[in-house]
């Protein structure tokens, strides 16, 4: 058993814990991008006029909000290639997994954004003969997103976070890249320490950001 | 008759062609409340008409059935020949003839004054860049703001606003103006400078149905006077009538109450 800490394996191991970090971010990217997406279009189905149309979006959000991200990224993973009837990859799986599932939490998100915009914008936009596709677009979502900034970034943050749980179906992020070199090494204290570190630093800059943006757009 | 010598430049308009809204026994309920009952009346081309009556009296629902903001369950109403209330009227189309001020401006905070007067003429009137920008900066010249084409809504004052709502309404094109309190939600100071850019467009011809407190812009500028009370339409004369010899009761004790001060 080695005694005394020896951070030297930490700057060794500097190439392979970027890649995993690449990954993190690719996945955290990927799923605030496609789940923002489909998160949007979900909540225009929400407060869509169309009965059976805002059911099946509120069925499906209530649903992925019902489940651990855990067991999503699992059942994926031998969901997809089922589906698909081929082998995609853990990481096309994972990602698949990510985005419907952020989608239900992005979509609670836009359409309380959505809610915040004064009715009478509508109403302004219809009278200059803007249609309601129009309306969405131009006048309607611009301001939901601006008003919900903040709290977009944070559910950003907290994938950041929950992506760590793609160690499950074997896809090397940075904390399991991390802790294949302590585990090598038997540097676990080390590797782990520099790990939440690593964390801590990018989600106080995120938490940074966000309070910056809720000054800006604070109304 | 005096209406006709005040108006004497709008008179071969108002000759020509039918009238440009005909309303015929419209009427609105929510549940059981109803809060238009059988409301009949006409605006000619180039007339100008003011709405007034006690708040809650309907007003502001009634002129936003014209370009079907506000849905009705009764009665028509055609604009320029088009019923509003068909199913096979493109709403959005005929919308975009009609101009509608609102009480709140409701200018698009997140896009710059010119932007504001840019979009619809870009995305409804498929106008070019180019084209929409000048009648833009023109119309914005026209209420005196020609300077505050980049800054946006929130750097202007409510009257600034208000001016900016109306050159945002005429760079359609439009073939009347719904005016819905326009100056309600202004501070006093501001009130005559958003009046002015209104008589300047009603001398210009326009056609105009205004709901407003101001009967001093309704003595100077309206042709004629709609009294609303409880969802129906009270009175509907010219305005030396409305001002002369209110006949109804309810008219007499409005007037006497908005007059005093």
């Amino acid at each position: 058993m080695e005694t005394g800490f020896d951070f030297e394996i930490v700057r060794e191991s500097i190439p392979f814990l970027a890649e995993g970090l690449v990954l993190t971010f690719q996945l955290t990217l990927l799923g605030v991008l496609g789940g923002l997406v489909l998160g949007t279009l979900l909540a225009l189905a929400r407060l869509a006029p169309f009965k059976p149309l805002s059911f099946a979006a509120a069925t499906y959000v209530n649903f992925f909000r019902s489940l651990p991200l855990i067991l999503v990224i699992f059942w994926f993973y031998f969901l997809v290639p089922l589906l698909l009837g081929r082998e995609v990859g853990a990481f096309f799986s994972v990602m698949v997994a990510f985005i419907l599932f952020e989608a239900a939490y992005y979509c609670e998100i836009m359409r309380a954004g959505i809610q915040s915009v004064k009715k009478g914008q509508l109403a302004a936009g219809s009278a200059l003969g803007l249609t309601y596709a129009q309306n969405m677009r131009y006048i309607v979502l611009p301001q939901a997103f601006r008003a919900m900034i903040p709290i977009l970034l944070n559910q950003g943050v907290i994938l950041f976070q929950d992506t760590s749980l793609v160690y499950v179906v074997g896809l090397g992020d940075f904390l399991v890249h991390a802790d294949i070199v302590a585990n090598r090494d038997n540097r676990l204290i080390e590797m782990y320490t520099t790990v939440a570190i690593v964390y801590f630093a990018f989600c106080l800059l995120g938490q940074f950001l966000i309070r910056n943006l809720q000054r800006k757009y604070a109304t | 008759m005096n209406e006709a010598q005040t108006n004497n430049a709008r008179d071969d308009r108002l000759d020509s062609g039918g009238p440009m809204i005909q309303m015929d026994g419209v009427s609105k309920w929510y549940g059981d409340f109803q809060v238009l009952s059988d409301c009949t009346t006409d605006v000619s081309k180039g007339e100008v008409v003011v709405v007034c009556g006690p708040s809650g009296s309907g007003k502001s629902t009634l002129i936003k059935t014209v370009n079907g903001l506000e849905p009705f369950q009764k009665g028509t109403i055609k604009v320029n020949g088009i019923s509003v209330g068909d199913k096979s009227t493109k709403l959005p189309k005929l919308r975009a003839q009609i101009g509608m001020v609102f009480q709140n401006f409701e200018l698009f905070p997140h896009m710059t004054i010119i932007e504001n007067i840019r979009l619809a003429q870009l995305k409804v009137l498929n106008r070019g860049g180019d084209e929409a920008t000048t009648r833009g900066v023109d119309l914005l010249g026209r209420v005196g703001l020609a300077d505050q084409k980049d800054k946006f809504p929130a750097q202007l004052s409510g009257g600034q606003q208000q001016r900016v709502a109306i050159a945002r309404a005429l760079a359609m094109d439009p073939i009347a103006m719904l005016f819905d309190e326009p100056t309600s939600a202004l501070d006093p100071e501001m009130i005559n400078e958003v009046l002015d850019v209104m008589t300047e467009l009603a001398k210009d011809g326009m056609t105009m149905m205004v709901v407003t407190h101001e009967m001093g812009f309704a003595k100077r500028v309206a042709d004629r006077v709609i009294f609303m009370d409880r969802g129906a339409i009270q009175e509907d004369c010219s305005k030396d009538e409305f001002f002369g010899t209110p006949r109804g009761v309810r008219a007499n004790d409005f007037l006497s109450k908005i007059l005093t001060h």
